[in-house]
């Protein structure tokens, strides 16, 4: 398996920056299995993040790489995917960056279905700039900038992507990284906008001000909240609570972005449309 | 024409079709008559109704400022426009007022010219959507602005066929019109 | 130019952008509706979907700026436009085209503001933010023309200045400008010289994507074309990566600068209108300039001897040209469609060896010929 790593990291770029227990290497490790697993080859992977811990990912892995700014992966994704439909275009973002800043490009994203696979790695916090509470953050969780317990409501991002027109959409966790693995390949392989949310941890910003300090304690924690789909369909409101279901949400085919432009462009060449 | 540079502008409300003539007779001097022009406008943020207003400078020589410094030929199809812009429009300039909506003619040491253009529009041709393309032929007949024949393939280049014969009637109307018009 | 290769057309400078675009070869453009730019994005709609290029309609500003940049790393010509509230928002991401030297074009058609403004109304209140917009310190070029055909040539030259220096160029129109109506001589593509952008050679292994060349350009590589690399907004080394090493830091930010500071030269467009002999000079751009050019015919007829220089490269600003005219004339004269920005330029730049004085308007209208020499006449009274 170590092999396998080493085929697609960066190694002059190591050691990162991540916090000992930190989530994101298990994203990593997920993510690059299931690139491996298809056999694609790394001239043909473009990979974009916007900006957090999670957005250092594509500095580490040897593809066309590009860390762009707060919460714009996706439409810098997208301009490279429009105008080159034969890279196959993954954008990594954290939950601040994608829910926060990003929702809208998200939702965007997901309602022009195009040929994009989100991953997003949900640690329900600002890590990066020291634990402020994100759109994520469960409600009466605590953050840096959340002293008193957060009043808002947290997105269901799933349920989200599902409902502005995502083709895939799919929940894991770090505590069950062989199901994320499966799910970013399944969403990898979907022609159409896909998504794959990963709840992660994060020790040093989260745990530390929600009485879970150690990530073997976050992990423990990731555990008991995660049912899966099929059982959490059968819970109560009240059981519902607290608990958030793991699985495939939806897995659809319907016309992709760049497919559809290019019968704008055969439009356009016949002498056809409005003119 | 012996003048270096004419400024014309065309001014009504929103909708009247006034930047397109102002496009149309812009075209004829242009491409047509081989001068050189300039044309701009003036709206606000309304597609229909509001003051609008389209300004052509027609010249011999290339064009350096854009816009009209004084008017040699002012179209008013509303009162509001005709008050507002008659100020602007040369001591020997011409003012056509369209008498449909234009009730109080300003005093002005011009040429004044007045038609019901509008009604003429409804009732002559059936449409109140060619208000702007009589105006057209009615300046173009009374100023030898641009050539008549211009001004016409000007008009076919840019219509629509199924609108291009009831624009050309339209046109003609104009010319038939300024042929009669007579100083106030 | 030979004429028959030519089309003449009557254009909206709009319109004559969107040509010009196509001709220097953009072949990628993201939008989003705003006035007065909108015509520039109906007419990509139309006309690239006929050449297999891409037009998208993004969700905002911002995406607008983003889908640009990633599509110009996959090897396109890439281009947006807006006007000044959108303008602000693509100020982040013309920060990010700068660091990571990733060739676009930015068209600001300048309306009255700040915020909403005055939408329909023309201004020159942008030229500041064209240069100073992102935060930190990074190059920009800037071209303002004041007609359509001039609309169309340096559009064609804002592409190519983009791509030779591998930064975002900002193509500053004017209301007036956008939206007016001229003749156009179309050119065929053969009749233009059109740039594209230093691609590179080395060994795939041997590839250091941010190492310059000696004009301070580092050769360039398409995203898919086998040449992996990083693009990061955090400042980086010819690696790519990352670095917080102070010497590293200095030279990449200097470089960054200087590429287009010290190439000047190259980058400098301008036109002189009756300088020889002139006491008085005007300094204008945009539409602006049009007004002043009528002023020194004005002028003359009268016997005062006034020039015009006409700036079309606003950014980077051409100190030794402004200090050469100082030194030649008794008073500048700089009319602007702000409360006074380049003028601010001009002053610094004539170190005093002329009177510098600024004639502003912020009415919405376009200055106009006779109120310039009017203040002209003023100044000459005192």
């Amino acid at each position: 398996m170590k092999n396998v790593i080493e085929k697609y990291i960066r190694k002059e770029m190591f050691p990162h920056i991540w916090c000992p227990g930190c989530g994101n290497g298990i994203v990593l490790g997920a993510l690059i299995r299931a690139i491996d697993s298809l056999g694609w080859e790394k001239d043909e992977v473009a990979m974009v993040s916007g900006i957090g811990c999670s957005s250092r990912i594509t500095g580490y892995v040897d593809f066309n790489t590009m860390n762009t700014t707060h919460g714009r992966a996706l439409p810098f994704a997208t301009g490279i995917k429009m105008s080159n439909p034969k890279l196959k275009v993954i954008a990594v973002m954290g939950d601040g960056d994608c829910a926060a800043i990003g929702g809208n490009h998200f939702i965007h994203a997901a309602r022009r279905n195009i040929d994009i696979t989100a991953v997003i790695i949900n640690n329900m916090i600002y890590g990066m700039t020291g634990g402020q509470y994100s759109p994520m953050t469960p409600t009466g969780k605590f953050g840096s900038t959340a002293p008193y317990g957060n009043i808002d409501q947290n997105f269901d991002l799933s349920a989200l992507a599902a409902s502005a027109g995502a083709s895939y959409v799919a929940r894991s966790s770090i505590y069950n990284p062989n199901q994320g693995t499966r799910f970013i390949k399944k969403a990898l392989s979907k022609k159409g906008f896909s998504v794959v949310e990963i709840i992660s941890d994060c020790p040093i910003s989260y745990g530390r001000m929600n009485k879970l300090r150690t990530p073997v304690k976050m992990m423990e924690w990731i555990k008991s909240i995660s049912v899966p789909k099929k059982t959490w369909e059968k819970l109560s409101v009240e059981e519902k609570k607290d608990k958030i279901p793991m699985g495939e949400f939806l897995d659809i085919c319907i016309p992709e972005y760049t497919d559809k432009y290019k019968e704008v462009c055969a439009i356009a060449q016949e002498g056809g449309g409005n003119e | 024409m012996n003048k270096e540079r004419k400024e014309i502008c065309l001014s009504g409300s929103g909708g009247q079709g006034l930047i397109l003539a102002g496009i149309i007779l812009a075209e004829a001097a242009g491409i047509y008559d081989g001068f050189e022009v300039v044309q701009t406008q003036s709206y606000g943020p309304e597609a229909r109704g509001g003051a609008s207003r389209s300004e052509v400078i027609i010249s011999k020589e290339k064009i350096d400022y854009p816009k009209v410094i004084k008017s040699d030929i002012l179209l008013a199809l509303t009162q509001q426009s005709c008050d507002k812009y008659i100020k602007n429009v040369s001591e020997d300039g011409i003012l056509l007022a369209d008498s449909t909506n234009v009730l109080k003619v300003p005093s002005f040491t011009g040429k004044i010219y007045q038609h019901p253009i509008t009604d003429d529009a409804i009732k002559v041709i059936g449409n109140q959507l060619v208000t702007n393309i009589i105006s057209l032929g009615i300046i173009v007949q009374l100023t030898d602005i641009v050539t008549r024949d211009a001004i016409k393939k000007a008009l076919s280049a840019r219509m629509p066929a199924r609108i291009k014969e009831l624009n050309i009637k339209a046109l003609e109307h104009g010319f038939k019109i300024g042929e009669k018009l007579k100083i106030i | 130019m030979s004429d028959e290769k030519q089309i003449v057309k009557i254009l909206q400078g709009n319109e004559a952008c969107v040509e010009g675009a196509l001709l220097a070869g953009i072949r990628f453009f993201a939008g989003y509706p705003i006035t007065p730019a909108s015509e520039i994005a109906e007419g990509m709609a139309r006309r690239l979907p006929k050449i297999d290029g891409k037009f998208m309609q993004m969700e905002d500003e911002i995406a607008s700026m983003a889908a640009v940049i990633g599509a110009s790393l996959t090897g396109l010509k890439a281009m947006t436009a807006s006007s000044g509230p959108g303008i602000c928002l693509k100020q982040e991401n013309i920060g990010f085209a700068a660091i990571g030297e990733i060739p676009c074009v930015i068209v600001n058609a300048q309306r009255g503001g700040p915020s909403t403004g005055l939408p329909t109304k023309p201004s020159q209140g942008d030229v500041m933010q064209a240069r100073w917009g992102t935060h930190g310190d990074h190059p920009m070029i800037a071209l303002a023309p004041s007609d359509v055909n001039e609309i169309l040539e340096i559009t064609v030259k804002a592409v190519n200045f983009s791509e030779k220096y591998r930064t975002p160029v900002m193509l500053l129109l004017d209301e007036v400008i956008a939206h007016m109506r001229e003749k156009v001589n179309i050119p065929s593509r053969e009749q233009l010289e059109i740039i594209d952008r230093k691609k590179t050679n080395v060994k795939k292994d041997e590839f250091l994507p941010f190492k310059a060349d000696e004009d301070m350009v580092p050769p360039m590589a398409d995203f898919g074309s086998g040449y992996r690399y990083h693009v990061t907004g955090l400042v980086h080394n010819e690696k790519g990566y990352p670095t917080s090493d102070a010497e590293e830091i200095d030279k990449f930010l200097r470089r960054l600068s200087n590429k287009v500071e010290l190439n000047k030269k190259d980058i400098v467009i301008k036109e002189e209108y009756s300088l020889d002999d002139a006491k008085i000079a005007i300094v204008a751009y945009g539409s602006v300039a049009r007004a002043a050019q009528r002023t020194v015919k004005l002028a003359r007829e009268k016997g005062i001897k006034v020039g015009l220089l006409k700036l079309i490269t606003l950014w980077p600003f051409d100190d030794d040209l402004i200090n050469q005219l100082a030194s030649q004339v008794d008073l500048i004269v700089v009319p602007e469609m702000n409360l006074g920005q380049m003028v601010r330029e001009v002053q610094r730049a004539a170190q005093g060896k002329s009177r510098v004085i600024s004639y502003t308007r912020i009415d919405g209208d376009l200055i106009n010929p006779i109120e310039i020499l009017e203040k002209i006449e003023e100044e000459m009274s005192q």
